[in-house]
């Protein structure tokens, strides 16, 4: 059962101290918190989000700065993480990289999210033929290769940012739309659905005041989930040489380059590469605890 | 049962024809054409080229050409690869593709149900622990992260492979290993799941108290319940091993499918593209299908409209 369903929420909007018993919310914070992996996991994403935001400034390197009398140098004191074949200090990289993946990551994640909750939501609460024909046209999308089409539109339209967001956010949005949309089927069966709409309120009211707000715990756990995916894509495009490009880095470029050069440098692959299978790590740790602890049932595509 | 194969083949066949049209249409709106080369072409050339291709007659002329050819099975002359057929291409580098793809699988499904398995029946020991492990590494790692540290560690350290190309046997176990490697880890969450849930039924129970030995009660009873989410998965797992052969085909160098995927789109060659999508289009789909299928006769539950 989710949380939110309980009939505390109901109880505790019509006493008059809401604050009394403990809400499905506490309940899950609590959950999670005991979850040592999750905790941990999040305490690391915000650590290293908050290396990439203000590290660079720290740092008495510049990101672009070459030292082409150094050339690659091994991890030291001067440059902790070692320097690239240009002599470019590869800890700002990092960090500048990122920047990138990780911003990537969000407002791809954040279009999957607009386009799969209200597409889910008007589905699954109009029901009938509409929703019929809404979730086979999904069904359709779902059976195409896309990352084909990613990889086509990437190489055609000039490797864009704007067109990677975009193009990422297109392919993430089916799994969001069938989620929500099993969701609002299960929920507008429930009584205090019936109960609102005994109480005379109009369709706009139950599905804004009653229905949405009891979503927001699977797609919180599918948010988490949809990043780390996200970042892959981004990743897997910036290896084959088809996402972000310099001078502007992320982390599958860096990959890229230090996968190119390991026989020589590895630790321009291996830090990178760790940094990034970290963070992916830890949002997947953290979507697996938030699933847990909101108690959303895994929902078999 | 008959009926609910033909309704999906025919909803496939659909698809198919929606993402030829779409695939073809888009490749002759984007910039640049397979013969815009940094040299420019004189006039002449170029005119006599796109007559030979065909690419002076209208749009839709062309697009009922490609249509009606391809009905023949025939997808076409190479742009780039002069006097080289679509057809021949595919021909050359599918086998490498499907060949790569298969021991994934294979690795994927061997190390995943394994690990599944003993991770349901031994729940919430160690065995459990580090299977799950495995599995957020395999899922939080990316092949493209793995792929060049094995070859680091496997083919320049030890020496015990080649770190690139596709001659001998030996090459074929670090591709697989590292893409079979990536689809293990969803296999065995699923399976895990499955089989827990399968565990606590009843039919079990029964079984285990006429006496079957835990061996019999696995393999008997359980993992024909159990295994329901994976065969679920095992279609998009292999669209994923397929397209997945990108990376792993670009790391080790393997003459395949995905590599000359790529390859064709920078090229703009517009027909070994189209005939790429749509090879991989109908395969991706075929195998969807066949998942669907097995899952309906492994479990009668499963209701088929």
């Amino acid at each position: 059962m989710n949380p939110n369903h309980s009939p505390g929420t109901l109880e505790g909007e019509a006493s008059a101290e809401p604050e009394r018993g403990r809400s499905p919310w506490h309940d899950a914070w609590l959950r999670l918190r005991k979850n040592r992996l999750a905790v941990f996991s999040a305490y690391a994403l915000v650590l290293v989000a908050l290396a990439c935001l203000a590290g660079p400034w720290f740092s008495p390197y510049g990101y672009e700065e070459t030292h082409l009398d150094l050339g690659a140098t091994a991890p030291g004191l001067h440059h902790w993480l070692g320097t690239d074949v240009l002599g470019r200090d590869l800890l700002v990289r990092i960090l500048y990289g990122g920047r990138i993946s990780l911003a990537v990551g969000l407002s791809a994640t954040v279009v999957a999210l607009t386009i799969g909750v209200i597409y889910g939501a008007v589905a699954g609460f109009a029901g009938g033929l509409l929703d019929a024909a809404m979730m086979r046209i999904v069904d359709i999308l779902y059976s195409l290769p896309f990352t084909l089409f990613v990889i086509l539109l990437m190489v055609f339209f000039g490797r864009n940012i704007i067109l990677l967001f975009v193009a990422i956010g297109a392919v993430e949005w089916l799994t969001m739309a069938r989620i929500v949309r099993g969701q609002v089927m299960s929920v507008k069966r429930m009584e205090f659905v019936a109960a609102a709409r005994v109480l005379g309120f109009g369709r706009r009211r139950i599905l804004f005041r009653h229905i949405l707000p009891n979503l927001l715990g699977p797609v919180i756990v599918y948010t988490t989930l949809t990043v780390p995916s996200v970042m892959l894509i981004e990743a897997f495009l910036s290896f084959l040489g088809l996402g972000v490009q310099p001078p502007m880095s992320s982390w599958g470029v860096l990959i890229k380059d230090g996968a190119e050069k390991m026989e020589e440098f590895s630790w321009l692959l291996i830090f990178p590469g760790t940094v990034f299978s970290l963070t992916l790590f830890s949002l997947n740790f953290l979507g697996d605890g938030l699933r847990d602890a909101l108690d959303v049932r895994s929902s078999k595509d | 049962m008959l009926r609910f194969i033909t309704l999906r083949l025919l909803q496939s066949l659909l698809a198919l024809y929606i993402i030829i049209t779409a695939t073809f249409f888009m490749l002759r709106f984007v910039p640049g054409g397979p013969f815009t080369a940094e040299k420019a072409v004189p006039k002449e050339i170029l005119r006599n080229l796109e007559a030979h291709y065909g690419l002076n007659k209208p749009l839709h002329q062309q697009y009922f050409d490609y249509l009606g050819r391809l009905l023949h099975g025939n997808l076409g002359p190479s742009f780039k690869y002069s006097n080289r057929s679509v057809n021949e291409i595919l021909a050359d580098k599918l086998p490498v593709s499907i060949e790569l793809g298969l021991w994934s699988l294979a690795v994927a499904l061997l190390l995943g149900l394994t690990l599944g398995i003993v991770a349901a029946l031994r729940r919430n020991t160690w065995a459990d622990y580090a299977a799950s492990t495995v599995g957020m590494i395999g899922l939080s790692v990316p092949t493209f992260v793995i792929g060049p540290l094995c070859v680091l560690a496997f083919a320049i350290h030890l020496g015990w492979f080649s770190a690139s190309g596709w001659y001998v046997a030996a090459d074929r176990v670090l591709p697989s290993l590292v893409l079979g490697l990536a689809y293990a880890a969803p296999i065995s969450r699923l399976t895990r799941g499955g089989m827990l849930e399968v565990l606590n039924q009843d039919y079990i129970r029964t079984a285990r108290a006429k006496g079957a030995s835990e061996l019999r009660v696995v393999f008997r009873h359980a993992l024909r319940g159990g295994l329901l989410p994976v065969v679920a998965y095992l279609g998009p797992a292999i669209a994923g091993i397929l397209t997945g052969s990108f990376v792993i085909e670009t790391i080790f160098q393997i003459p395949g499918l995905g590599r000359e995927f790529v390859t064709s789109a920078f090229n703009r060659d517009y027909t070994l593209v189209l005939g790429t999508v749509i090879l991989y289009a109908a395969l991706i789909m075929a195998l969807n299908l066949l998942a669907d299928v097995v899952q309906a006769w492994m479990n009668p539950k499963v209701r088929l409209e």
